[in-house]
């Protein structure tokens, strides 16, 4: 049972971390966009104006799942720790960078190019780097020998699925950032940005789906068991095949714009769920299962009520924030 | 050196939290200021007040970005570094860790908040209650975080059957012994750490003769924060060295040069020791007074070094930390101290030029004694990382490529450290107090 609980919160936080982090990472690669291509005025406000309130926010998202991971499996941060010294430290150093600079260019020196430029970038290469834990844990990267645990670097370069998901990871992100900032922009009563965002919508949209199918199938040549259990439970990827054309299907209509990015979450929320449901019982393949690896019951009731006394403070006062600055009309609008 | 894990893994460790601790310390105790401010402003209605927790909320800001950026980064490096011990302390300890994280959360959430809304409610006292939960939020992170630094210090909760941890009790982990001394100095010194950053930065202008009102108030403002938490910060260091002589004497007896377990025992401060002969020259004894700091009785016996086997001793050098720790808290006692009795007593000048240059110094100071505070405290626990339990040298991770990351992380934290105060400075010049208020921008 705490093993199932555990496993569920952690994954509803982690793909809490996609969506947020997406609309966040794609931003910044927006904002950058419209830096250099002189569309200053329309969309980097609006930008401006979603995520100033929300951005630590986001990265305690990442913090709570790797918390939680250790606190629930504390086996992982053995087997991941020891493996994933060189991708974490970089990806790290990635979160760093993007982090600082996003408070130096925002609040302290306005308007530097190279700030914006690092801002950008780091919003693609994190979710790149970050993807890579996904493919790692499919097994096969991560061996044990004599005792010691390795990471074959090496050989998860020139994966042609380890590529496949980054390639995902990117246009994932620039996607779901795209139709929420479609949305944004709609409430904003800013037509401009409206219509940019919703063209980069439209782009990213065929890429997005395209690359799920590739890694789909490559899946089968990586890690054939847990291809055949996705086999088995494929409504799941129906259904998300069938939230991505509703919400495609608004967006082109630029109707109902609210509900369109609700399908875009559905569409990327069916595919999580279904992929990490079908990956259990295996955290990392075949060395951690959340049966064999999970922590004394004593600890993991005290976790899931931590846990929900946590809930209790944080619901109310997230939805406080989202009510001031998302869902409020004359702070949208920028008045 | 360059292909030893353990020691590169220590001396990564060691760059990342000495970084972070500076940066978490004025996190924690800058919003308590930020929320006095804002309220004297509003009940007396006093726009200078306001305008201060408004510039010391804009600078705040930056600090935590960096604050979150390399907690961010050690949250993850205790993995990466020191795999073996986060898979045990994950099993015993992961509750207040767990729990850091929620305190994070909702203090992230009413930042945002309190940033943006300083015009937006009609009674302003509604804007004051949002700085509330940022204060709880922030040092009830520091809260959690030490309890987990305390337990490695003297883990309990927990048995031991054949190498596995069994019968474990989160909460009797969490509250350990170590708990209650180290919890209430922590936070006692990041209050008073961010007093003296915020009271020097008005020294400094009043020093460069910017003779405004509102540097006079920010100052006195400060300066009584200063005398209180120094005052608090010695009673509850002087607890935490009653509690090293119970629970953890070697440390005290490594900090003190204390080898033979004796009556009426010294305090030294400063000296060189002769490592071989064992003996101290050029120190200052001070006959009875270890004794007294270990159990308030000038007889009481204080057990040495040489009661314990010399491979388990820490480092000798924490005693100098530990003089440095100690000289900068009455450094700074003192300095808060006249400063009160100048400003009472009309015959004085509260601004006399001398004392402006201590306060300053005094930033600097105080961060330093941070820094010392915390190597006396883990050097100390040497070679433990779980005291009694696991070895540092045990727990390192194995992997070959640790001084290719110790390069990364310098270069980030080097361009950092010169990045960080630039801005800093650089925002506050392109705006300065004096023109803000002519400018009217404050609305009460
Ligand atoms: C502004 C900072 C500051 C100042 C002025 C002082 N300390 Fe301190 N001290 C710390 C900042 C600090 C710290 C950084 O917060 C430490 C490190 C770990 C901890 O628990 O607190 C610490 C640890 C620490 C310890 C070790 C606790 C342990 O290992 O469990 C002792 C015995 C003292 N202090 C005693 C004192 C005394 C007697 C002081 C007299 C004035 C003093 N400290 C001033
Ligand atoms: C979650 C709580 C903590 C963990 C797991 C932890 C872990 C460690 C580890 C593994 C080391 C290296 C081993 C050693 O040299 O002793 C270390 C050293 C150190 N830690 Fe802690 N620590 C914790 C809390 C803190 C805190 C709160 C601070 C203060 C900022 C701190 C400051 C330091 C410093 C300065 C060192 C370097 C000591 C040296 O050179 O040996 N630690 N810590
Ligand atoms: C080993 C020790 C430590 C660990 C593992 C750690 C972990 C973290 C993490 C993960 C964050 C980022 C949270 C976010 O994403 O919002 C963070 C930030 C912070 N940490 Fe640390 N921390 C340590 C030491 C300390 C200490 C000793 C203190 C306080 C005395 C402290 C106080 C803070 C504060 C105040 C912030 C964030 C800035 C803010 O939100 O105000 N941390 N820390």
């Amino acid at each position: 049972m705490i093993e199932l609980i555990g496993i569920t919160v952690l994954w509803i936080f982690l793909f809490g971390y996609l969506i947020i982090g997406s609309i966040d990472f794609g931003a910044g690669f927006y904002s950058f966009y419209a830096k250099i291509t002189n569309k200053k005025h329309s969309i980097r406000q609006i930008i401006d104006r979603y995520l100033s309130p929300v951005w630590e926010v986001t990265n305690v998202f990442l913090v709570f799942f790797m918390i939680g991971l250790i606190g629930f499996f504390p086996d992982s941060a053995y087997y991941y720790g020891t493996a994933l010294l060189v991708p974490g430290s970089v990806a790290l150093v990635l979160l760093a960078i993007r982090g600082s600079f996003y408070a130096f260019a925002n609040y302290g020196a306005r308007e530097s190019n190279i700030y914006l430029f690092l801002y950008g970038i780091t919003g693609l290469l994190i979710p790149a780097a970050l993807s890579t834990v996904l493919t790692i844990s499919e097994g096969g990267f991560i061996v044990r020998t004599s005792g010691d645990v390795h990471l074959l670097l090496l050989e998860l370069f020139v994966n042609p699925y380890s590529w496949i998901v980054v390639m995902l990871a990117i246009v994932s992100v620039l996607f779901i950032s795209a139709t929420f900032l479609t949305y944004y922009a709609n409430k904003a009563k800013d037509k401009d940005a409206l219509l940019l965002m919703r063209r980069f919508s439209m782009i990213w949209s065929g890429p997005t789906i395209l690359l799920s199918f590739l890694v789909f199938l490559t899946l089968s040549t990586h890690n054939e068991a847990h291809f055949q259990a996705m086999l088995d439970e494929s409504w799941i990827f129906l259904l998300s095949l069938v939230s991505f054309v509703l919400a495609l299907w608004f967006i082109y209509k630029q109707k109902y714009l609210g509900l369109a990015f609700t399908f875009v979450c559905l569409q990327f929320g069916f595919a999580f769920f279904g992929y990490g449901y079908t990956h259990l019982p295996y955290i990392l393949y075949p060395y951690i299962t959340i049966f064999d690896n999970v922590t004394s019951p004593e600890m993991g009731i005290t976790l899931i009520m931590a846990f929900i006394a946590g809930l209790f403070l944080l619901l109310p006062s997230l939805y406080l924030l989202l009510r001031l600055f998302l869902f409020n009309a004359e702070y949208v609008q920028g008045k | 050196m360059i292909d030893d894990p353990v020691t590169l893994s220590r001396l990564l460790t060691f760059i990342t939290l000495g970084f972070h601790i500076i940066l978490a310390t004025v996190g924690v105790g800058i919003p308590i200021f930020i929320s006095i401010a804002e309220f004297i402003g509003i009940k007396k209605k006093d726009h200078h007040y306001i305008l201060l927790a408004k510039r010391w909320a804009r600078g705040y800001t930056i600090l935590v970005a960096v604050g979150v950026v390399t907690g961010t980064i050690i949250g993850f490096q205790l993995s990466l570094l020191w795999p073996t011990f986060m898979q045990a302390a994950g099993k015993i300890i992961a509750l207040p860790l767990f729990m850091e994280t929620f305190a994070f959360f909702f203090e992230a959430i009413f930042l945002g908040i309190y940033l943006y809304t300083w015009n937006r409610f009609k009674k302003p006292i509604y804007h004051w209650l949002l700085s509330i939960p940022i204060v709880i939020g922030s040092s009830a992170s520091a809260f959690f975080i030490t309890t987990v630094n305390a337990f490695m210090n003297t883990p309990n909760g927990f048995d031991v059957e054949n190498g596995v941890f069994t019968n474990i009790q989160p909460l009797v982990a969490m509250f350990n012994a170590s708990m209650p001394s180290k919890m209430s100095h922590v936070l006692t010194t990041a209050y008073l750490t961010s007093a003296f950053i915020l009271a020097a930065i008005a020294a400094f202008h009043l020093l460069r003769n910017k003779s405004h009102q509102y540097y006079k108030k920010a100052l006195h403002l400060t300066m009584i924060g200063c005398f209180v938490f120094s005052i608090a910060t010695m009673i509850n260091g002087d607890i935490s060295g009653k509690f090293l002589a119970k629970y953890q004497p070697e440390k005290l007896a490594a900090a003190e040069w204390h080898f033979e377990t004796e009556e009426n025992a010294t305090l030294l401060l400063g000296g060189i020791l002769d490592p071989d002969e064992r003996e101290v020259k050029f120190g200052i004894e001070i006959p009875y007074a270890l004794s007294i700091l270990a159990f308030n009785r000038p007889s009481a016996e204080v057990i040495g070094l040489n009661e314990f086997p010399e491979e388990l001793w820490p480092p000798l050098y924490i005693h100098y930390f530990f003089n440095i720790m100690i000289f900068i808290g009455m450094f700074l006692a003192a300095v808060s101290f006249i400063y009160l009795v100048f400003y009472y007593f009309n015959r004085f000048n509260s601004l006399n030029r001398w004392l402006l240059r201590a306060i300053v110094i005094g930033a600097p100071l105080a961060i330093l004694s941070i820094e010392a505070g915390w190597i006396m405290t883990e050097v100390g626990r040497q070679p433990w990382i779980l005291r009694g339990f696991l070895m540092v040298e045990d727990t390192a991770t194995t992997s070959n490529h640790v001084f290719a990351m110790l390069v990364l992380f310098s270069l980030l934290y080097i361009s950092l450290a010169i990045l960080l105060p630039t801005i800093l400075i650089r925002l506050f010049k392109k705006k300065d107090a004096e023109k803000e208020l002519e400018e009217h921008h404050v609305i009460l």
